[in-house]
């Protein structure tokens, strides 16, 4: 038994290289579509918008950085789940769809949850290198100063957490959806994540609206970000914290087995 | 009589819906041989060996390959077989050479042990010179080669091939041929699935002919096509009562063992071939039959195939 079990570690080992090397083989497509996103947003957001003194913070002083300040780790947080898609959901509809690629590494001796495990873990990883990536957009693009104050403990939890809760809600999508349903997870899924999910304002500003107060807890992203925020920022109010772990926790295991299910369920019959 | 290495017991697949694909499989495959399930479409051949590759899950039964249950340890398993599915799964990410190498890794090779493996995989399948090509470059041919070749890389007990001719021009399945040959030459065990009876005929020591997921004969393709107690197989077509045809002819032509309609066409078995398409026309005539068409062959797997089921093995 502990020799499967040392065989099993060591396909696993061996498909995480493989991942590696893929990642490295198409660095330049990963990092495109890994920048674009944040990119744009800083730049509308923290650049465009106190320059034309429009919308939000727009008096170009206190409030424009307040505003980009809270927006960087909001921005890290979408950039999770955006990997968690591109990375693990994409990826694999396309694989059960039509390609079936992952069928050698499913007979790779490993149990078959373990290859599922493999590829979210892997999708983590892309997860952490895309919130790292804000971190430079942040220092160059905005107009305004941002004020990050890192919390390393906090930041060396949320981070892998919220890029484990990215991948595992990648591999639920991907395991469950037809590729021809891939269009409507971005207009019913990610979008609304995405703009319901505190990434532009702090969860408790959400006050005036209570309705949408207590709808968005439904969002895993929501708790990401506020994560996020308690993790980089200084003086913007966020959820207590054992509320964003919690969530966080509770999601990621969630999504996780909802995943591995998945995965399960299209590679056995 | 060499060691069985894969031995089913009553195994049987029932899909969500009701379709027993296969039923009740008993099953014993022999250390070294080429062991073939030949079957049409649907016979339950993929979904067994879908069930001997851990990928289906049998809904009764037992399967132990390789000294491994595949349900109880289908990880276990997976280390003493090779797979090559029916369609093209290579890692589209990766080169050819690429796709070999981290196979061997994925089987706990060290990267100078798979480095190596590789090198020799590609000389002996004639894709060396493809090493850093792009798998969506190959060709059918190429695919399936590099396919063999991984699926061996790792030196499993145990060959499994789906279907493994299906689409490939007449040429490319030649060499495959070749290719299983030689395997089986250095003491490869390999099952493979196919409807075709010449791959069939050609490439096995033994035959399970199957049709709806149980078999109907198990033996060497000589004694399967000795089976049908004839060496001479007649194809009568002519217009009217065929069925009644058909018994005129099991009477009346000297040596007919049997005769079946099958597909618009009587089939007349008889031992002794001489002079017998004279016979066939004469006792046809007599009984009143205008003959349009008349064939003769020596039995195949083929007969064998129809006489079992009373159906042609093509769809």
């Amino acid at each position: 038994m502990t020799a499967i079990r040392s065989a099993s570690f060591t396909a696993f080992r061996a498909q995480l290289l493989r991942d590696a090397f893929v990642l490295r083989k198409t660095l330049r497509a990963f990092m495109l579509r890994t920048v674009m996103q944040p990119a744009l947003t800083v730049f509308v957001f923290a650049y465009v918008f106190p320059r034309i003194g429009q919308g939000i913070g727009g008096d170009g002083g206190r409030g424009a950085s307040d505003f980009s300040t809270l927006l960087v780790p909001g921005v890290m947080a979408t950039a999770c789940i955006f990997q968690g898609i591109q990375a693990v959901a994409l990826p694999m509809v396309q694989e059960f769809g039509f390609t079936r690629e992952i069928d050698d590494r499913v007979l790779a001796p490993l149990p078959v949850w373990a290859v599922a495990v493999e590829k979210m873990l892997a999708g983590a990883l892309q997860g952490v290198l895309a919130a790292l990536v804000v971190f430079p957009l942040a220092a160059v693009i905005p107009a305004t100063d941002v004020h990050l104050s890192l919390h390393w403990p906090l930041m060396l939890t949320i981070i892998p957490l919220g890029t484990l809760l990215g991948a595992g809600l990648g591999m639920a999508i991907g395991t469950t959806v037809e590729s021809r349903q891939v269009p409507l997870v971005f207009s019913v899924i990610v979008i609304p994540m995405t703009f319901l999910g505190a990434v532009y304002y702090p969860w408790e500003r959400l006050e005036p609206i209570a309705w949408l107060k207590w709808a968005v807890l439904v969002n895993p992203l929501m708790y990401m970000s506020e994560g996020f925020r308690a993790s980089l920022t200084k003086g913007i109010p966020h959820m207590g914290l054992p509320y964003i772990y919690a969530a966080m926790i509770g999601y990621t295991v969630l999504l996780g087995w909802l995943g591995i299910r998945g995965f399960r369920r299209r590679v056995i019959q | 009589m060499s060691a069985e290495v894969i031995t089913t017991t009553g195994l049987t697949k029932v899909f969500p819906g009701g379709l027993r694909a296969v039923d009740g499989l008993d099953l014993a495959v022999r250390q070294g041989e080429i062991f073939g399930l030949l079957g049409p479409n649907g016979a339950g051949k993929t979904t067994t060996v879908g069930m001997l590759t851990t990928r289906v899950l049998p809904t009764e039964g037992s399967a132990v390959v390789g000294g491994v249950d595949v349900v109880a340890q289908p990880a276990r398993a997976k280390q003493a077989i090779g797979v090559v599915p029916q369609t093209n799964t290579l890692d589209r990410s990766l080169t050819v050479w690429e796709n070999l190498y981290f196979h061997g890794r994925y089987f706990g090779m060290s990267a100078k042990e798979s480095r190596a493996a590789t090198d020799v995989a590609l000389q002996r399948f004639r894709l060396a010179d493809r090493a850093t090509s792009d798998t969506i470059t190959l060709s059918g041919g190429m695919a399936q080669r590099l396919m063999v070749a991984r699926a061996i890389l790792h030196r499993p007990r145990i060959l499994f091939l789906d279907e493994p001719t299906a689409g490939l021009d007449p040429q490319s399945r030649l060499a495959l041929w070749e290719i299983l040959g030689e395997l089986h030459a250095d003491g490869q065990t390999i099952l493979l699935t196919t409807h075709y009876m010449e791959e069939a005929d050609q490439l096995c020591d033994r035959v399970a002919i199957m049709d709806h997921g149980r078999i109907l004969a198990l033996d060497t393709p000589a004694s399967l096509k000795r089976s049908v107690g004839a060496d001479t197989v007649v194809h009568v077509t002519a217009e009217g009562d065929l069925d009644g045809l058909a018994s005129l002819l099991a009477a009346s032509v000297e040596g007919a063992t049997k005769a079946d309609v099958v597909e618009g066409v009587v089939q007349v078995y008889l031992r002794g071939a001489n002079g017998v398409l004279p016979r066939v026309v004469m006792a046809a005539e007599g009984g009143g039959f205008r003959v349009t068409d008349l064939s003769i062959t020596q039995p195949t797997l083929e007969t064998v195939f129809i006489s079992l089921t009373g159906k042609d093995l093509r769809e």
